[in-house]
This record gives C-alpha cells, structure tokens and sequence, in this order.
C-alpha cells in the first residue's frame, strides 16, 4: 500500500511527505507504547500511534517503521517534524482515532505486523 | 576496503565506537543505535541483522536514560559479529529473573506517558541477541551484554 493510499483512506494531512516513489507498506502496528514497537517490529510497517514527541521518530528509525499515522489529527512539535524529515520517515495525521484508523486499514487489507 | 562474502561482513579491521549516556537526557537518545544502524546498513548487512542489533542496543540505551545517572555503550563489529556493551552508574537491578519477565516494569508513570516503561526492554533485549548476559550490583549499577551473529 503506497503511502497516498493509505492518506486518502484515513483522510489524513501529509505532515512530511515521502521522497521515496517506491514505498511500499506490508503491515501496520498501533500503539502507544515505544516498547511494544520495539518488541513487534516487522520491515515496512506503518505505525499507527497517538504519542507526538520525537522519540517516536527515533523509535521508528530503530524498528524500520517506514511511515508514521498521529492519530485524532495531533500535530507534533517542529522537533518532531524536523527529526523525521532528516531521518527520511514521512508522517501523516488522521482525524480518527486509533481504533477506527486500525481497522480501516485492517479493511482495506493491511495486515498486523505481528502475530495473528 | 570492504566487501561482503556471504552473510559475513568482510572488513580489514574491526570497527569500535562508544558514547556516553547522561541519565534523562532524551534528546539525544538512541544516537549512538542510529549510528550503529547508520555503519551496518553501510556495510551491507542484512536489514534484519541490522534491526535486532539496532533494537537490542536502543532498548539498553533507553534503559540508562530512564534508570540511570549516567552510562556507556560500546559498540564492536567484526566480520561475524555485532557486540554491544552498555554499562550504567544506576540503581541496579534487585531481582534479575523478575526484571527479566515480560510485562515487570518498575518505571514511574513520567516515563510510561512518554511510552516507556511496558517492561518489555530486557526480555527485548535477550530477544533480538543471539548472546545476553547480564550483571547487576543494587546501588552500583547494571552492565549489559549482547552478541548478535552474522548468519
């Protein structure tokens, strides 16, 4: 799923757009909690999550989370932005939560990066 | 010079880095595991050696931030192998089996609103190494080693 696809589903702002045409996501993860992102990392995953600060970014560099969803359409600081920019990992922000951007994903079939 | 036979990384001598960690500074955590990342990657190892030894030494590095005063880590890398050594000036750590269990957290709740915390770090940790040792002194300190091989 290209990352245009995935904004137009979850009717998202591209905060840092991708400089890479060829993108391509497999599974998705939503959570919270940077622990659990560590510990379920698959390649090409996006990363659904309500937390904005810019150890979401490192996170997401450390695990090769390729693309990253702000969920309720939070906007994080210009740290956050500027990080992810220089660390090449566009973000968007959706007005749904992290519930419904899951499952419209999971609907438009995207898998979980993990498990069953 | 360098080159890939294999999965093994052929380099002329191996290449070492430390850094140290100040306690609470979150600003720059997980540099030194994007640099590990950055030299792997550069290298031509394979993406998912790169992510385990990346996610391993991230999780230790976290640890310090969180737990400790202040720390190292060092980093190793020869043709077979990563190995990450981190060492902390920190509480230490009472019971190790219990810290090793997934889920057994004894972080404040600061550190879980940032997401931190889920006492998932140490069990992480010895997940995505292929050696993990571990030593622990209460008020002293922790020192952490992993050994991730090249298949």
């Amino acid at each position: 799923m290209t990352l245009k696809e995935i904004a137009e589903i979850l009717e998202a702002d591209i905060l840092v757009d991708s400089d890479n045409p060829n993108l391509d996501i497999r599974s998705a993860c939503s959570a919270d909690m940077m622990s659990a992102v560590l510990y379920y990392h698959a390649p090409n995953a996006v990363l659904i999550t309500g937390l904005t600060q810019p150890q979401v970014v490192r996170t997401a560099e450390i695990a090769g989370i390729k693309l990253i969803v702000f969920v309720f359409s939070k906007r994080p600081e210009q740290v956050t932005i500027d990080m992810a920019r220089q660390k090449n990992i566009p973000i968007i922000t959706t007005p749904y939560c992290m519930y419904s951007a899951s499952g419209k994903l999971f609907q438009a079939g995207l898998p979980g990066c993990y498990g069953k | 010079m360098l080159w890939q036979i294999g999965m093994a990384l052929n380099l002329d001598e191996s290449i070492e880095q430390s850094f140290q960690l100040i306690g609470g500074n979150f600003n720059n955590a997980g540099e030194s595991s994007s640099q590990l990342k950055r030299i792997l990657s550069k290298l031509g190892a394979d993406e998912s050696i790169i992510t385990r030894a990346a996610v391993a030494m991230f999780e230790a590095e976290m640890n310090v931030i969180i737990y400790a005063a202040a720390g190292w880590v060092r980093f190793t890398i020869t043709p077979q192998l990563v190995k990450i050594r981190v060492e902390d000036m920190g509480p230490g750590i009472e019971n190790i089996e219990l810290a090793m269990k997934e889920g057994y957290s004894t972080a404040p709740d600061w550190v879980r609103e940032m997401g931190w915390g889920a006492g998932m770090g140490l069990p992480n940790m010895k997940k995505n190494s292929d050696e993990f040792k571990i030593e622990s002194v209460v008020g002293e300190g922790t020192t952490i080693e992993m050994v991730i091989h090249f298949p």
